[in-house]
């Protein structure tokens, strides 16, 4: 049953056989659903038949979340390094730094700044999966870091969407271990300056940004069947060698087991941030 | 269990126990063997210091997590003149992976944490291989916000290969537990002194070393990953753990260099198991000295120093 009445558009099938051409249409990858790319576009990029959230990119989700063109990037020009000279089977770090940075047009995994939310100020930081899985490295701990404490010492209302698959990022070892303990500490502060967090869940959201700053908002939203956890599925397999559960570490189940406050339809997102902001109050921004 | 020994230190064991068979020998007064015994020292000094002067990182996650090494409880036996363990979370469970309690050492009480593992194999099914639950975690944050209020410091000793990868540990929130403890450590308004004694595995580890003195033994490792987890997913073969091992820069002379801890405690030769008294004592020693240096701070400056130094490890261009 769709949530938000009657879809208004068609949906195609097509033999899986046929070749389609490139561009036009998506296969959904959670029902296998052929849907056209325009009507995709439309619908927040959600399965119309199954409502399986597509992963945004920290642009398209910026573009759901913010009004117009209020999203002004911090331009702190933080870059990454390659502290531990990482030696992996193939490729550098440094290249494959550059190879996602080409493929998502960003400098980092995740981008933060000042923007506008139904006309309230808020801080706001996204992180984009497809950049090193969304994982956290020097450079994500820093810029996460720094828009908490932007928003502290703005009192403004913080809001960060995750969404990382990765958790700490492997290739800096330690240093990005350490930046759970740097975000965390920073909203600590912005905590006991009794401003407002509120953490969104996307798909995926896992280990180190799970176990760190995704975790702690003073309410937590998450998209519906967004894989949220600590541990990933295939390690917990192997270590207790027997098969999960349907719908294990869904958002649904975070929500059936207190960890989620409400698992919103990414159409509704931006009307319940609102919402919430509007409880939490002394927080509107001045008209400019 | 008394005949574990990693292959690299098998040749030294052989040679110290032939050499104690000859001063037996030597006691009953049949045969002269002063001079015999003291080759075999001299070489047996010699092949220590090629052994353990050379180490690479994947032998030192060996000795890191090697079966005689010292446990928590272990530490807490030889640096206390009592101990007071308590139990719970006051949710869900005790959590047998992480020990707490109330503890005297050298005429002050403190609180003191730790990870905890087995030595014998139902020991070691009990303590869940030392993979705290989340009811561990909030144990530990429980104990440790009773010690703030007490204005007790304290001590977390930190040995565990992660968090327990399971599925009630998912559904209690593994996450959030971990999470929730990062954050409220950083604030707590006593002084926090960790020792990492064997492995620092990752998450797992860090929500229970948040600290203002963060030490490492000098064979312990501390990593984002477990090697054997970073082969598989690099390497596509667990088997490249000691080259994931070299790659991950997880012994502490890496970190110490990385500003990831303030220090490092020597061991005993051969590592803290060839004489875990000796190791002990100087976890003890390090931790009055640091407990020393602290002390002239106001709860406020601790706290306040504590997230000013977390907040400065990274390394990024700007
Ligand atoms: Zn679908």
């Amino acid at each position: 049953m769709p949530i938000f009445g009657k879809p208004k558009y068609t949906v195609v099938k097509v033999s899986r056989k046929k070749t389609m051409p490139e561009g036009l249409w998506t296969k959904c990858e959670d029902c296998g659903e052929i849907v056209y790319n325009k009507v995709l576009e439309e619908n927040f990029r959600v399965c119309p038949k199954c409502q399986y959230h597509f992963i945004l990119t920290a642009s398209q989700r910026i573009a759901l979340l913010t009004d117009g063109s209020s999203f002004k990037a911090f331009e702190d020009g933080l870059r990454s390094l390659d502290p531990l000279k990482f030696k992996g089977p193939k490729g550098s770090y440094p290249e494959k730094l550059k190879e996602d940075q080409i493929l998502t047009n960003l400098e980092e995994a995740a981008l933060c700044g000042r923007a506008r939310l139904e006309g309230k100020k808020i801080v706001l930081g996204v992180t984009d999966s497809r950049f090193m899985m969304g994982s956290m490295g020097s450079v994500v701990g820093e810029k996460v870091t720094r828009a908490i404490e932007c928003a502290t010492a703005e009192s403004l209302p913080l809001i960060i969407v995750s969404g990382s698959g990765g958790g700490a990022r492997m290739q800096e070892g330690m240093l990005s271990l350490m930046q759970m303990v740097k975000t965390s500490a920073a909203l600590a502060k912005h905590d006991d300056a009794k401003l407002p967090f509120i953490s969104v869940l996307t798909n995926p959201t896992m280990a180190g940004v799970m176990a760190s700053f995704a975790s702690l908002g003073d309410v937590i939203l998450a998209e519906p069947k967004a894989l949220i956890g600590f541990t990933g599925p295939r390690v917990i397999e192997q270590t207790i060698h027997q098969r999960l559960p349907q719908g294990f570490q869904r958002s649904e189940f975070l929500l059936e087991h207190g960890f989620v406050d409400r698992v919103v339809h990414r159409k509704a997102l931006k009307s319940m941030l609102a919402q919430l902001l509007d409880y939490f109050g002394g927080t509107k921004g001045k008209k400019s | 269990m008394a005949e574990i020994w990693l292959d690299f230190e098998r040749p030294i064991v052989e040679l110290e126990r032939h050499i104690e068979e000859l001063r037996i020998i030597g006691t009953q007064g049949e045969f002269e063997v002063k001079e015999e015994i003291e080759r075999l020292e001299k070489k047996a000094v010699k092949l220590r210091k090629e052994v353990y002067t050379n180490l690479t990182p994947w032998q030192r996650v060996q000795l890191s997590r090697h079966p005689r090494r010292p446990y928590t409880l272990d530490y807490i036996k030889e640096i206390t003149d009592e101990f007071v363990e308590l139990h719970g979370d006051r949710y869900f469970g005790d959590d047998a992976a992480i020990v707490a309690g109330l503890g005297r050492m050298g005429g002050r009480s403190l609180i003191i944490i730790g990870h905890q593992k087995g030595r014998s194999t139902s020991e070691k099914v009990e303590r869940n291989f030392g993979m705290p639950h989340p009811e561990g975690y909030r144990k530990a944050l429980r104990v440790m916000q009773m010690a703030a209020k007490f204005g007790k410091p304290i001590l977390s000793l930190v040995d565990t290969p992660g968090a327990y990868p399971g599925i009630g540990a998912e559904e209690r929130g593994q996450a959030e537990a971990i999470a929730r403890n990062l954050r409220e450590i950083s604030i707590l308004p006593v002084p926090i002194i960790v020792v990492i004694t064997g492995e620092g595995g990752s998450g797992g580890a860090l929500a229970i070393a948040v600290g203002d003195r963060v030490f490492m033994m000098q064979y312990a490792i501390y990593s984002v990953i477990s090697p054997e987890g970073c082969a598989s997913i690099l390497w596509r073969d667990a088997a490249k753990a000691s080259e994931a091992a070299e790659a991950l820069k997880l012994t502490a002379r890496d970190l110490l260099k990385f500003g990831i801890i303030d220090g490092i405690i020597e061991e005993p030769v051969g590592g803290a198991h060839r004489n875990p008294g000796e190791a002990a004592r100087r976890v003890k020693e390090v931790v009055l000295n640091s407990l020393e240096d602290l002390n002239p701070h106001s709860p406020e400056e601790l706290v306040r120093r504590r997230i000013e130094k977390f907040s400065k490890m990274g390394v990024y261009k700007e």
